[in-house]
């Protein structure tokens, strides 16, 4: 994916040879995707890895080092105010006026876009519907649940019909009901065309993207389906041991792990399991049952369990450049 | 009593507002032995941070009784400060100080002797992994090596049991990593009584004992597997063309106990995978939805979650 060959411009979002420097400092290393009309497309990667500087590349609020952005066929950096125009917008601050009721914030973002009397009637309509807040409209913004909030401020960025959506952590702080109910809309939003780039801490979300997009130290390090990332990307196996004594066993794997006697990539408590990463569990197993059955521990199980998708990323932000 | 690290009993708490008396902690009743890693798992606004805090002694309770230790969670609370760390949500370390002048501000707070301040203190930042930080201004720290720093502050004068509350908020899934990590060390190390608040349902599976707290009420109690074992049936997972119009379908068929939505999957609790598993599908093709293979997955924490409030809610409607 280094030399971005293959990307089609009339995708939606079209990420080419991207670089930002500040300083000496490489925020944005090279990096090429393009997202699909009507994907729901995950930007995920720790926190100083270049996210959000990609998506303030892509939204024109910053400026490129290097390579460029289109969005709906505009470059970002110079056709900025057009792209504007048909983009939306939210971040996980959920910009939206306290002091205002409901239907108050979506006329003020509906006036802030241009949008006809006739047509603000309407969209105030449709998306007092799609966010469940029949009956709140007269209600204080500032008394609204976090579930409600968050579904009126993704109403607010949707006001004027945009093709393209950017969820900047839009899930942040609210409950999974909530969370639940708000990726239903992305993906109603989704199946009626409109292309959503969405970055998330929450891992169970990441697993609910179509496509998933993987920046580490501002290079992309992964770019596929969730369900192939998990068979493509992980170094090493997993391996989930029931033991009788967990404390004792994490101490003797951890010792083993760093006096180097065993290649683990990570050896971790998950309650009452340990979970360890192997370069291989066919040649580790038994390697690791005779260790803790040496030392007195009764090993009840030790299977090989499919990675999560944090498994993989840990393993991809660890891996060597 | 003694032997229990933690416990409440009847734990009340309720707050005056202007719109009248509010529950957040209802009737809370939870024991955690020593040596256990307890999580409190739940939402925003749950209860969580005031359960910790009356708990802690830091604000008083309406009803009930909680201790650490055994030691009353009201009366002892010198006793308490002397044996139990923690790190407030909000959390905040002086930032214009450095990480060694923050080390050993805490440790002055805590009457830490100079003697076991030089041995504790380099092994607490080694510990931590800041040991090549000491000079940094708290202020400079990324955000998960904040939490290291919080974390190691709070174990400056070798507590018993500590108790944090949303240690990991805001901070990414390779820092979360890397600090449950730390928690793992502590408990297979130094035997550390942990408890933990958080609203991200998968630590719960790095806690032995959890504790699911929703509108100020323990909704379930138990170790992990025991909590996903609550949940009725099994669980069918698959992508329909047409969401709204597979969801109205499958809704009350027989045999269909609980349907939640999953993005643009649906995720289906049936009594009995051989035989629903058919029916869906005939449903389906007889509606002429298209769909994926409908497949069986491992019921996660946060489906758990999610049925069990929903349960609970249908019991408060009726």
């Amino acid at each position: 994916m280094s030399n971005g060959t293959g990307l089609d411009p009339q995708q939606p979002i079209v990420v080419r040879n991207l670089t930002k420097k500040f300083g000496d400092f490489v925020a944005v290393d090279n990096v090429s995707f393009a997202v699909n009309a009507g994907e729901v497309f995950g930007w995920l990667g720790p926190n100083g890895a270049g996210k959000t500087t990609t998506i303030r590349m892509l939204l024109g609020l910053l400026h490129p080092t290097s390579g460029s952005t289109h969005v709906l066929g505009l470059n970002s950096a110079t056709q900025t105010k057009a792209m504007h125009a048909i983009v939306g917008y939210m971040s996980q601050q959920f910009t939206l006026y306290n002091d205002l009721t409901a239907a108050e914030n979506i006329r003020f973002y509906g006036m802030v876009y241009g949008l006809s009397n006739r047509d603000l009637r309407q969209r105030q309509a449709e998306i007092i519907q799609m966010a469940g807040l029949e009956g709140r409209e007269k209600a204080l913004t500032s008394t609204l649940s976090g579930g409600w909030k968050q579904r009126l401020a993704l109403g607010c960025a949707i006001v004027h019909r945009p093709k393209v959506v950017f969820l900047d952590e839009p899930t942040a702080g609210v409950d999974p009901i909530s969370r639940r109910d708000f990726w239903t809309l992305i993906y109603a939003m989704a199946k009626e065309g409109v292309t959503v780039l969405v970055t998330t801490h929450y891992m169970d979300e990441a697993e609910l993207c179509q496509r998933i997009g993987f920046i580490s130290q501002g290079r992309l390090v992964a770019l596929d389906r969730p369900g192939r990332l998990k068979q493509t990307q992980m170094r090493g196996d997993v391996l989930e041991l029931n033991v009788s004594n967990p404390d004792l066993a994490m101490r003797i794997l951890k010792a083993a792990q760093q006096s180097g006697q065993l290649p683990l990539d990570e050896v971790a408590l998950y309650g009452a399991q340990i979970h360890a990463v192997v370069p291989s569990a066919e040649a580790y197993k038994e390697v690791l049952r005779a260790l803790l059955s040496t030392a007195g521990i009764e090993v009840r199980s030790l299977e090989r369990i499919a990675p999560t998708l944090e498994d993989v990323f840990i393993s991809a932000v660890n891996a060597p450049a | 009593m003694n032997e229990l690290a933690i416990s409440a009993q009847g734990l009340t708490k309720q707050f005056k507002t202007r719109g009248g008396m509010v529950t957040a902690v209802e009737n809370l009743s939870l024991r955690v032995t020593p040596g256990e890693t307890y999580g409190l798992i739940g939402p925003d606004g749950a209860g969580k941070s005031t359960a910790t805090r009356v708990i802690l002694g830091l604000l008083t309770r309406t009803a009930g009784e909680s201790s650490i230790l055994g030691f009353d969670s009201m009366a002892d609370s010198y006793e308490i400060r002397e044996r139990v760390g923690y790190i407030a949500q909000q959390n905040v370390l002086p930032a214009d100080l450095t990480v060694m002048e923050n080390m050993r501000f805490f440790a002055g707070v805590q009457c830490v002797s100079a003697e076991a301040q030089k041995k504790r203190i380099p092994e607490l930042l080694a510990f931590a992994g800041l040991s090549n930080f000491t000079n940094r201004l708290a202020g400079r720290l990324s955000g998960g090596m904040k939490k290291k720093l919080a974390l190691a502050c709070s174990l400056i004068h070798e507590p018993q049991v500590v108790m944090l509350d949303e240690p990991t908020l805001g901070v990414d899934p390779v820092s979360r990593r890397e600090f449950w990590s730390l928690l793992g060390d502590l408990r297979a190390e130094k035997g550390l009584t942990i408890f933990v608040c958080t609203p991200y349902m998968d630590e719960a599976e790095r806690c032995t004992q959890i504790g699911l707290l929703y509108g100020g009420k323990l909704i379930a109690a138990g170790t992990p597997t025991q909590i996903k074992g609550l949940l009725p049936g099994h669980l069918l997972e698959f992508t329909p063309a047409q969401f709204a119009a597979a969801q109205q379908r499958i809704t009350g068929m027989e045999g269909v106990l609980e349907l939640q939505t999953y993005g643009e999957k649906l995720h289906v609790f049936v009594d009995d995978v051989g035989a629903r598993k058919a029916q869906i599908e005939m449903a389906l093709a007889a509606e002429g939805i298209a769909h994926d293979d409908l497949r069986e997955i491992e019921v996660r924490m946060e489906e758990a979650f999610i049925s069990l409030v929903q349960q609970q809610t249908e019991k408060v409607g009726v």
